[in-house]
């Protein structure tokens, strides 16, 4: 009986140490959260954590870091680029990030850098949501988690651009991550509709290229004015093994895209250095070529057409200072004047009414499109050949002829 | 690039020409009418060739659809769920259409079971907007898709006969 006793006695002993040390471990780990800073600071201690971004004010590249507080940025697409794009600027201190994106974390994901496998099964903007704030809680989030390309998410989507800023103002640039040419058609189509600043980002399917690409709607190249840009990647077609995978991918090329897309970003709102229209990367030959892009006359989109004339005007009302002849060749931005750009220098001869410009060195279209006269031709073909299906049936008609068949 | 027999198989697919999406309200009725008239027709000349491989049918908006396809292999009928969302994007975009029981199963595919289409799938559909339509989707994206897959996905183990299905 006491020898059971003594041994009850030494059991709970053990299990009140083993208590106090959970206990103290759990104490310590939300000690490590840090509280929220009000102001940045460049005072230069080891607990402030925007010592090192403020201190680009001091060496003069920056006016005003602190603006960055002021500014949001949608991210949409939390993938193997989306997420370090949130991850860095949530360290830079950026004022606020709304997240889209409809996919779950997966153990197929961890190639890529920033989610844990801990994380797999919850949503991607759930668990980036979690890190992030853990990281910085000064950033305020707003995440969404559903398909912008969806009939019934795409207005949603729509209204947080618009109004989902600080202080319910616009946001201030839209990043797209995404993997897919149906969603980024889609970003295109509400930022063309609203006016509003986008930069879009890829990694291509065999991971060994990349780009990002301003969009300035009306300024610059819309993403419908032509087929997308792909960047050379020296691999013959016929060795590329596509069998069996859809895609490849690579952490280092997705974090070199999301660093290029988060430089440009810091770029744009805190007005430092240049922004380029387009800038591609090439990992086989370590190949970075830039370029202009000038938005298409002829583009599918009406709401591009729309804002390609209102800039129009907004030229001849505000003529640009000398120097550059053509109106739209970084006009926000000024001169580039990098040596090292191949910046397309378009000759004069060839001002000529094109689908498209002269590519810079590396860079191809991903296909080719029928010219204009040639939709024209067949526009008219296929309208004449329909002529015989005009028959007046409804439409709850044909939907039940179809499934009765 | 694309095979002789799905060539006459697309010509035979009527074209469409309402250059219309789901949020443009009354022209995305037309465009849907024309939808429809190019599906029927399109199984009809299937069920004509002996080659009848899928239904379809939609929500009343036409916004989302829903059916059956099936791969007859070594005279087994393997038989899947198809849908798909008609993107805000569309005509200018291809709907992307999934089978989602086979989501995992096969690196031919993206998330959500959405197959994964060849490199001629998007810029041939790009040079035909608004002229392709769901029913060309079909014919340049799943048909060849599962004449590829399937038989691959059966010698594999990965996907099993089931003993009764219930179309037919
Ligand atoms: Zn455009």
């Amino acid at each position: 009986m006491a020898n059971q006793t003594a041994s009850l006695i030494e059991e709970n002993q053990q299990l009140k140490a083993k208590i106090q040390e959970l206990e103290d471990a759990l104490a310590k780990k939300s000690a490590q959260h840090r509280v929220k800073i009000t102001t940045m600071s460049s005072e230069v201690v080891d607990s402030n954590p925007y010592s090192r971004l403020m201190a680009l004010k001091r060496m003069g590249i920056v006016k005003n870091y602190e603006d960055i507080r002021h500014y949001t940025v949608a991210i949409v697409g939390v993938g193997g680029v989306g997420s370090v794009t949130a991850e860095m600027l949530t360290r830079c201190g950026i004022g606020k990030l709304i997240l889209f994106d409809y996919d779950k974390v997966e153990l197929a994901n961890m190639n890529r850098l920033f989610f844990r496998p801990d994380q797999s099964g919850m949503s991607k903007v759930e668990a980036s949501e979690a890190t992030l704030r853990d990281i910085n809680p000064d950033v305020e989030f707003e995440t969404h988690n559903y398909n912008i390309t969806k009939v019934d998410k795409y207005d949603h989507f729509v209204g947080r651009i618009k109004s989902g800023g600080l202080q319910g103002k616009p946001v201030d640039l839209v990043l797209s991550c995404v993997d897919n040419f149906e969603a980024r058609m889609a970003i295109n189509m509400a930022c063309n509709e609203i006016n509003q600043m986008w930069i879009e980002s890829g990694v291509s399917e065999n991971a060994v290229s990349g780009h990002i690409q301003v969009v300035i709607p009306g300024q610059t190249s819309c993403f419908a004015c032509a087929p997308p840009l792909v960047v050379a990647d020296n691999i013959d077609e016929k060795t590329l093994k596509r069998e069996g995978v859809c895609a490849a991918s690579l952490p280092t090329t997705m974090g070199i895209v999301a660093g290029f897309l988060v430089q440009n970003t810091l770029k744009h709102l805190l007005q430092f250095g240049s922004v380029t229209h387009y800038l591609g990367y090439n990992a086989m030959k370590d190949y970075f070529p830039t370029m202009a892009l000038k938005p298409n006359p002829h583009c599918d989109d009406s709401f591009c057409l729309i804002r390609q004339e209102e800039y129009q005007q907004y030229l001849a009302e505000n003529p640009p200072e000398a120097e550059s002849e053509d109106p739209t060749e970084d006009v926000v931005h000024e001169s580039n004047e990098w040596g090292i750009t191949l910046v397309d220098e378009t000759p004069e001869s060839e001002k000529k009414e094109e689908l498209d410009p002269d590519l810079a060195k590396g860079l191809a279209r991903a296909y080719d499109m029928p010219s204009v006269e040639q939709v024209r031709i067949l526009v008219k073909d296929s309208t004449e050949s329909q002529q015989e299906t005009e028959e007046p049936v409804s439409l709850e008609e044909l939907q039940s002829r179809l499934k009765g068949l | 690039m694309v095979d002789e027999a799905t060539k006459r198989t697309l010509a035979a697919i009527p074209l469409l020409k309402t250059r219309a999406g789901p949020r443009d309200k009354d022209q995305w009725v037309g465009r849907l009418k024309e939808e429809l008239v190019s599906l029927i027709k399109y199984v009809e000349n299937n069920k004509k060739q002996d080659n009848d491989w899928f239904r379809l049918e939609s929500n009343k908006e036409g916004t989302r659809w829903f059916g059956k396809c099936w791969y007859v292999h070594n005279l087994l009928k393997y038989e899947f769920d198809v849908e798909f969302d008609i993107p805000v994007t569309y005509p200018g975009t291809a709907p992307e259409i999934a089978l989602p029981e086979l989501d995992g199963k096969t690196a031919k595919m993206y998330r959500g079971g959405k197959i994964c289409l060849t490199d001629h799938f998007k810029p041939l559909w790009a040079r035909n907007v608004p002229k392709f339509g769901i029913a060309h989707a079909m014919a340049l994206g799943l048909g060849p898709w599962l004449a590829v897959e399937i038989p691959d996905l059966v010698e594999k183990g990965i996907i099993v006969h089931k003993e009764k299905t219930s179309s037919e």
